[in-house]
């Protein structure tokens, strides 16, 4: 199974390189930008039974090693 | 006193701190490989700075899971004393001894300078001499981030070790060099045996670095 991992920082903590991003968007033109965030995504092969089974382990993957739950969150897509 | 030293691929102060430690503590430590599973007995574990891992995931991220960590947790879960500086910081912080997070400075820049800190709680094994003191950093990811309720826990337990201020202790927006939370540059878990600092004082620890003022953390672990 495919599993597709998007990990964001938290709303309430401050993203200074989605503001840069954001300022350059507007420089090129794109004024009705208003808010930009950057994260990373994360794509694994992943062998499981079920579904069910492959999100419940990336999800403990994402605490314990993917996301730093400090100032990320994290959601987790499983594709067949 | 003895003494361990971690060496993580892409460590890069791990001999700076060996220096100091032998010079000031007057022990030679033992440099201990990550791969390497225990320390059986220590009086201080110093996690060095560098670009463990590349940096990869996150800072401190992939050297946390090393093999040593097991034993380093284990060891300041007993009350070893147990510090890190620059990424030895952020590698506890991502092993989970530490609270908060480091997060990328707020300039977007990498920065190399002489910064001040002043000792916020002198009652700790770390800090016991600290007076006002000048020493480098060198990070691009030493932003302190906690959240409000982490930071008031941290606060209403003395864990704050050090803060950024002015040449007169004055702690405020001009001093804070990276954009931390409260100007924190460094912090204590809860019973004060672990350590966490951006600021190098292996760099700052004899006249021929052009300030010794770093030698104060490491005179207070002799008394």
């Amino acid at each position: 199974m495919l599993a597709k991992i998007h990990i964001t920082l938290k709303k309430d903590v401050l993203d200074p390189q989605g503001s840069v991003i954001a300022n350059s968007l507007k420089s090129l033109g794109f004024d009705n930008v208003n808010d930009v965030r950057q994260g990373k995504f994360i794509e694994l092969e992943i062998n499981s039974n079920t579904k069910e089974e492959a999100e419940k382990q990336c999800n403990d993957m994402c605490e314990k090693l993917l996301a730093n739950l400090v100032i990320e969150d994290y959601s987790v897509e499983i594709e067949n | 006193m003895k003494t361990h030293v971690i060496v993580f691929p892409g460590s890069n102060c791990d001999r700076d701190v060996a220096v100091a430690i032998q010079n000031i503590i007057g022990s030679s430590p033992e440099m201990v490989w990550h791969k390497d599973s225990t320390i059986n007995q220590s009086d201080l574990i110093v996690v060095p700075g560098g670009f463990s891992y590349g940096d990869y995931l996150r800072c401190g991220a992939m050297a946390s899971t090393s093999p040593i960590m097991k034993s380093v947790i284990e060891n300041a879960n007993k009350g070893v004393p147990v510090m890190g500086i620059c990424n030895g910081f952020q590698i506890l912080i991502e092993s989970g001894l530490l609270q908060g997070a480091l997060m990328r400075n707020s300039s977007l820049s990498f920065i190399c300078r002489d910064i001040i800190i002043k000792p916020t709680n002198t009652k700790t094994i770390f800090t016991n001499k600290s007076t006002i003191s000048k020493m480098p950093i060198a990070h691009n990811e030493g932003n302190y981030f906690a959240n409000s309720n982490q930071i008031k826990e941290i606060e209403d337990n003395d864990q704050i070790a050090f803060q950024y201020c002015d040449e007169n202790g004055d702690i405020n927006s001009h001093s804070n060099p990276n954009g931390s939370i409260n100007n924190i540059a460094g912090v204590f878990n809860k019973s004060k045996n672990v350590l966490g600092m951006m600021p190098h004082p292996e760099r700052a620890a004899e006249s021929i670095h052009g300030c010794d003022d770093g030698r104060n953390i490491f005179e207070s672990l002799l008394s």
